[in-house]
Formats: structure tokens, C-alpha cells, sequence
């Protein structure tokens, strides 16, 4: 999950003898599956909580570009430099529909992404992880866009209207790139004893923080039941992480690949698999910005934000002079300005 | 007379161009400008990996079955390489990368024009097909010319600087060594001499237009196309080739 | 710095149809907005034409307008054409 503990600004979950007319209003289109639309009234909790979450998840897309990215000059074939290309491409495709979608509620993205690279702004920890080798990118196709899947079909049912829409766009594209991973592990797994070690290392690496990717058990939290209640969160977030496991399991298997988790074991009773403990320690380090990649990653993006400053302002500058010159009574251009 | 190993010589020299120059595009894979940049550098890169692709694939297929467009990419050392200087130089700043692009685009597209009428049927094919890529690309780097050099006087100063530095590595772009001028003399290549003047009117409007000024320097660097390249190449290939080299016979 | 402009994109998926509102983007003039909406969407050859609009540019209803605009509208029934029941045999209407 690419948006992981959202905070709702809510302490509890309000009782409908506890709302405004309005928002029962409101409660009751969404209960109907009415979809919300931007200039809806909306009550500023549900505006704010969808804007941290969907600025969250188009942040994780943007992060996400860069531990990928930096194996795009070194593919092993120029095949799989084409396709890696064009996958961390949609990435940043990904991330701006989403963009768009926080805008819709008033968000400005240069905002955004001032609070990204300021680091006021999280995105999953699951980029925080180094890709250490090329069966890594593999791994992220297979297991981490594998997981992110899992939880945005659900949201392409999300009840604000421009979310739910980005949500289908990116789920029509995303299942390439789930599918591109599990060709690169598929190619490994057959190749030479050394390519299979390389594929069993990065699902040792890669499994446990996929696993912790949909974030802890909900059941506790208050942001999670709100969120759930106003329809931007569709499944809990064991049910997404179990559905993951149960649908990646045999595929590792397939792969002759084994899954780094000794407890691991088929349910009958259940009809699930049944797990070992998660080691949430890490995740809160990783969240908390400890990582081994957080300050890496924030990094490489603050300094291309900066390093492009004076190409977005240039830009910017000549439209103006360029629109000043077509219709000369609108307002000066500022003057061109030094660094 | 052309031999095989003539041809395969020129297609090399079309595709090692796109190859480098997309490897070093996708350099700026999550740093570019903005988001919307970044989407139309990987597009770039994606045309232009795709149509070295093409061309290497030719070339492979004249070279025997053992070769393929990977193994002509990644087992070939810096010598054997035929790009033109200017797609190896660093990306440097945005105005670098625009103005190395630029002067390329506007080459490119004369010569897949050309080559879009080769006697040779699948060189006309590919090129036609590049063309309209191309095209596109163009575009897109004048309008960058255009922007920086007419934008703020910070990006006036760096498109300018831009520019001067890279106009040394145009001139290999038009002259015809003798593989090109046997190529030329059956109808398969294009005659890169001709493609001097238009390209020269292009860039002079679009510098004129961006209030930037055509470089008077005439010393031009050359050799890209005979293999003699600057030490840029070596790290490039190091970084695209390690895997392969790394893990000989290993399939992907 | 001021940000670049919002512009919101609109795509005819194919020959026939209408153009439709797919998203938004940021560019400082028209040209770079028309080339980034062609990079953003239409990678996988959505579309066959495109348009873009600075967001600024346009005007839309207010939902609070909703029962002004709208309402009005549902008591002329008799513009549907189910208003009017046909007997049997009457064809061709």
C-alpha cells in the first residue's frame, strides 16, 4: 500500500446523532455510493485526510522512481532497458494523476512537493529499501507492485470521483509492470546457479518489507474505521496484506524460489496462509525516516526539485513575456531575474 | 562495390547514435526539471532506444547468427563503437542537455529523411518510420532553446554557454568519410554534406528566436564515427555493460 | 516562484467520438502543455487528438446552482419521448 497510516485528524468515529445536517448529507450520499465531486460540499476532515492520503500515495509513486530508475543504464539487455524505461516512466505518470487528483481539492503540487523533499510529507517505506542487485527490480515488479495492486483495485472504488478515476487509469497500467517483474524473476530462476542466487537474495530482501508494505493491523485504529466510513479505504489492511500472501506464495513456488519465513504454512481450516511474526520495529524505523535509503532518497529528489528551479522559472518567465507581447495591456512580466 | 561489412560499419553508426544518446537521457530518470519533463526525456529515450534497436538488430543479422543487438551493445569496446561525439558528452545542466539534443534532433531529422528514400528497403523502412519520432523530438528541444534563451537572464546565460560549448562536436555530423561516400555512391546512404545547409537555417532561426547567437569558433572535433571518442565513452559503456560482462552467456 | 499553470486535457479516443476530459498537468505555455499531455496520456495510443485548456479558463456550474440549473428540467416530462405511449400497431415512431 503506497498511502500507509493515513491520519484522519479524527479521534473517534462520530455517530450520526453527532453530525451537522450537512454532513449526514453528506454521509448518506456516500452511503448510497454517490460519488463525491470536487466543488461538493465536503466536510474538511474527509478534504484533509483525502489530500494527505492521495499526495501520499503520488509521493510513494515519485520516490519510487529513483531505486528503479538507477538501473535503467545498467539492464542487462536493451529489452529490458526498454521496458524498465517505460515502466519507471508510468511511474511518474502515476504519480501526476494523482497530482492532479489532490489539486481537484484545492492542493497546490509545487506545494506538495515542497513538503516532500522538505521532508513533511511521507510516502512508503517500502522506497526506503536499496535495489542492490538487477534481480531487485525484478522483485519490485513482482512483489511490491504485486502488493500496491491488491490494495488500489479496491480504491477504483474510492467514493471521491477524480481519486477513483486516477485509481482505474493507473490499476489498467500497473498490472503490466507487476507482470514485466515476474518475467525478470522468471528469467533468473531459469538462468545459471549464480542468476538464481541472485533472485533468492532479493526475495529474501525484498519479502518481508512487501509484506509490511499494507502497514500494521487496523483493527485498533480510529483512522482507518473513519477512513473506511467515508469510502477512501476499502478493506482492512491484514485482509489486503493476507490476500497478498496468498496469491504470491505460489508463485514463488513456481519459481522455485523460497519464501524467507519459516513459520510460513498453509491454513486448511482458514483457507489462508498462516505467517510468522512481522518485525513492525522496522517499520516504524523506516517510517520514522530511518531506513537505509530515506535520506538517499529525499536527497536525490530535493536536489533535482532545486537543481530545476531555474529551468521551471525560465520557462515560466518567457510564457509571460510571450503573452505580455500578444496582449500588450496585461500586466508587466517581473524582469528577468538573477539567481 | 558494398561489401556486407560496409553496411554493417553504417548501420552502426545510426544505431550506436540513439543507443548512447538514450542511455544518456535516461540518466535523468526522477530528476528532471519537473514531472512533465521527466515524462518527455523518457519518451525520447524510448524512441531512440527503440530505433538503435532496429538498427542493430540489421547489423547483427549481416554480422551471423552468432550476433544480436545485445551482443553489439554490450561486448563492443569503446574502439568499436561509432556515435557521433556529441551524443557521449555529459548531460551537464538542462541547458546542456537541450542544446545537445537540439543540435541533434534537427540533424536526425534530415537524415532519416534522406535515408527514408535509401535504396536499401529496410533502412528506408526504418527511417520512415523514425522520421515522424523524430520530429517530435525536435520540437520539443527548439521550443527548450527557445524558452532558456529568451526566459530569465540566468537561463540566457547558460543556453548561450551551452551552445558554444557543444558547436565543436556538430561538425563530424556533415562530413563524408569514404564509407559514407561508397554508401552514398550505391544509393543506401544519406550524404551527410547536404544535410549542412538546412540544418544551418534551422539552428540560425531557432538561435535567432531565442535571442542566443550562432557560435563563431570553426575548429570542430571529430572521430566519433571511425571509433576515436572522447574518455566519456568508457564510462558509459562500464556502466551499460557491467552485467553481461559481469555474468558471461547469462540470459535476461 | 509562481507555479506553472494548471491545464486540464481532454482526448478523442478515436474517430467518432467526443473529446473527453482525462486530467490535468503543469506547463508554462501551450506548446509544452500539448506535448506533455501527449507523454502523460497517450502512452499506450488512447488518442487521436487532443485538447488542453488552461484550468483558469473555464467556467463550471456550482453545485449549490444544482436545483436552478437542474431542476426545472424534471417537470417536462413531455420532453422524452416515453411521454407518449404509442397503441399497438402504430410502427415507424
Amino acid at each position: 500500500m503506497y498511502a500507509q497510516l493515513v491520519d484522519t485528524g479524527e479521534t473517534r468515529v462520530r455517530g450520526a446523532e453527532e453530525m451537522s445536517a450537512e454532513e449526514q448529507a453528506f454521509q448518506s450520499r456516500l452511503d448510497a455510493g454517490v460519488k463525491i465531486e470536487p466543488r461538493d460540499w465536503m466536510p474538511d476532515p474527509y478534504r484533509r485526510t483525502l489530500v494527505r492520503q492521495i499526495s501520499q500515495h503520488a509521493h510513494s509513486e515519485v520516490v519510487g522512481m529513483l531505486p528503479e530508475g538507477n538501473w535503467i543504464t545498467r539492464a542487462p539487455s536493451l529489452k529490458r532497458k526498454a521496458i524498465l524505461l517505460a515502466k519507471v516512466q508510468d511511474e511518474g505518470g502515476h504519480g501526476m494523476y494523482l497530482y492532479s487528483a489532490a489539486e481537484t481539492l484545492g492542493a497546490s503540487r509545487d506545494q506538495m512537493l515542497d513538503d516532500l523533499v522538505a521532508g513533511r510529507a511521507k510516502y512508503s517505506s517500502i522506497f526506503n529499501y536499496p535495489t542492490l542487485t538487477w534481480a531487485d527490480i525484478g522483485a519490485i515488479g513482482w512483489l511490491v507492485d504485486g502488493a500496491a495492486i491488491i490494495n488500489q483495485i479496491p480504491l477504483c472504488r474510492c467514493s471521491y470521483g477524480p481519486y477513483a478515476r486516477a485509481m482505474v487509469r493507473i490499476c489498467k497500467e500497473e498490472s503490466f509492470h507487476q507482470r514485466q517483474g515476474y518475467d525478470i524473476m522468471l528469467a533468473l530462476a531459469r538462468g545459471t546457479a549464480a542468476q538464481k542466487a541472485m533472485a533468492q537474495d532479493a526475495l529474501n530482501r525484498w519479502w518481508w518489507p512487501a509484506v509490511m508494505m499494507h502497514g500494521p493491523s487496523d483493527e485498533a485504529s480510529v483512522h482507518s474505521a473513519q477512513s473506511m466510513q467515508w469510502k477512501i479505504k476499502i478493506h482492512s489492511n491484514d485482509e489486503l496484506r493476507q490476500k497478498f500472501i496468498d496469491q504470491t506464495v505460489p508463485q514463488a513456488d513456481f519459481l522455485g524460489l523460497t519464501v524467507p519465513d519459516p513459520a510460513l504454512k498453509w491454513n486448511e481450516a482458514r483457507g489462508h496462509y498462516d505467517i510468522g511474526p512481522i518485525d513492525w520495529d522496522e517499520f516504524y524505523a523506516v517510517i520514522k525516516g530511518n531506513g537505509p535509503c530515506n535520506r538517499d532518497r529525499l536527497k536525490t529528489r530535493a536536489q533535482a526539485w532545486a537543481d530545476g528551479a531555474w529551468v521551471r522559472e525560465a520557462a515560466a518567465a518567457h510564457a509571460a513575456r510571450t503573452a505580455q507581447a500578444a496582449q500588450p495591456d496585461l500586466p508587466q512580466p517581473s524582469a528577468t531575474q538573477e539567481p | 562495390m558494398v561489401e556486407p561489412s560496409m553496411l554493417q560499419e553504417y548501420l552502426l553508426r545510426l544505431g550506436d547514435n540513439g543507443l548512447i544518446l538514450a542511455q544518456r537521457l535516461a540518466e535523468w530518470s526522477g530528476k528532471a526539471p519537473a514531472l512533465e519533463e521527466d515524462m518527455a526525456l523518457a519518451n525520447v529515450a524510448l524512441d531512440l532506444l527503440g530505433q538503435a534497436r532496429l538498427w542493430l538488430a540489421y547489423a547483427a543479422e549481416i554480422e551471423g547468427p552468432d550476433a544480436s543487438e545485445d551482443t553489439l551493445a554490450y561486448l563492443r569496446d569503446a574502439p568499436a563503437f561509432r556515435n557521433l561525439l556529441l551524443v557521449e558528452q555529459a548531460n551537464g545542466n538542462y541547458a546542456e542537455t537541450m542544446a545537445r539534443q537540439f543540435y541533434f534532433d534537427v540533424w536526425h531529422k534530415l537524415l532519416l529523411s534522406g535515408l527514408a528514400r535509401s535504396h536499401d528497403e529496410r533502412i528506408a523502412g526504418i527511417a520512415a518510420k523514425a522520421v515522424k519520432e523524430v520530429a517530435y523530438h525536435g520540437e520539443r528541444s527548439a521550443g527548450w532553446v527557445i524558452r532558456l534563451g529568451a526566459g530569465t537572464a540566468l537561463s540566457h546565460q547558460r543556453m548561450q554557454a551551452a551552445i558554444d560549448d557543444l558547436w565543436p562536436y556538430t561538425g563530424e555530423m556533415f562530413t563524408a568519410d569514404a564509407l559514407d561516400q561508397a554508401l552514398i555512391a550505391a544509393g543506401i546512404a544519406c550524404d551527410p554534406a547536404a544535410l549542412h545547409a538546412p540544418w544551418l537555417e534551422k539552428v540560425g532561426a531557432t538561435l535567432d528566436a531565442a535571442g542566443l547567437t550562432l557560435p563563431a569558433a570553426k575548429w570542430m572535433q571529430s572521430g566519433g564515427k571511425q571509433g576515436r571518442h572522447s574518455e566519456r565513452l568508457g564510462y558509459i559503456l562500464a556502466e551499460m555493460q557491467f552485467l553481461p560482462r559481469a555474468y558471461p552467456g547469462a540470459a535476461w | 516562484m509562481p507555479e506553472w499553470p494548471l491545464w486540464e486535457v481532454f482526448i478523442r479516443s478515436q474517430h467518432g467520438l467526443a473529446h473527453k476530459h482525462v486530467g490535468s498537468l503543469h506547463a508554462s505555455d501551450a506548446a509544452m502543455a500539448m506535448q506533455a499531455a501527449r507523454n502523460l496520456y497517450t502512452r499506450r495510443a488512447e488518442g487521436v487528438s487532443i485538447w488542453v485548456v488552461e484550468t483558469g479558463r473555464i467556467h463550471a456550474s456550482s453545485p449549490d446552482d444544482k436545483e436552478i440549473l437542474f431542476e426545472p428540467a424534471n417537470d417536462k416530462p413531455y420532453r422524452h419521448p416515453t411521454f407518449f405511449p404509442m397503441p399497438d400497431g402504430v410502427k415507424n415512431l
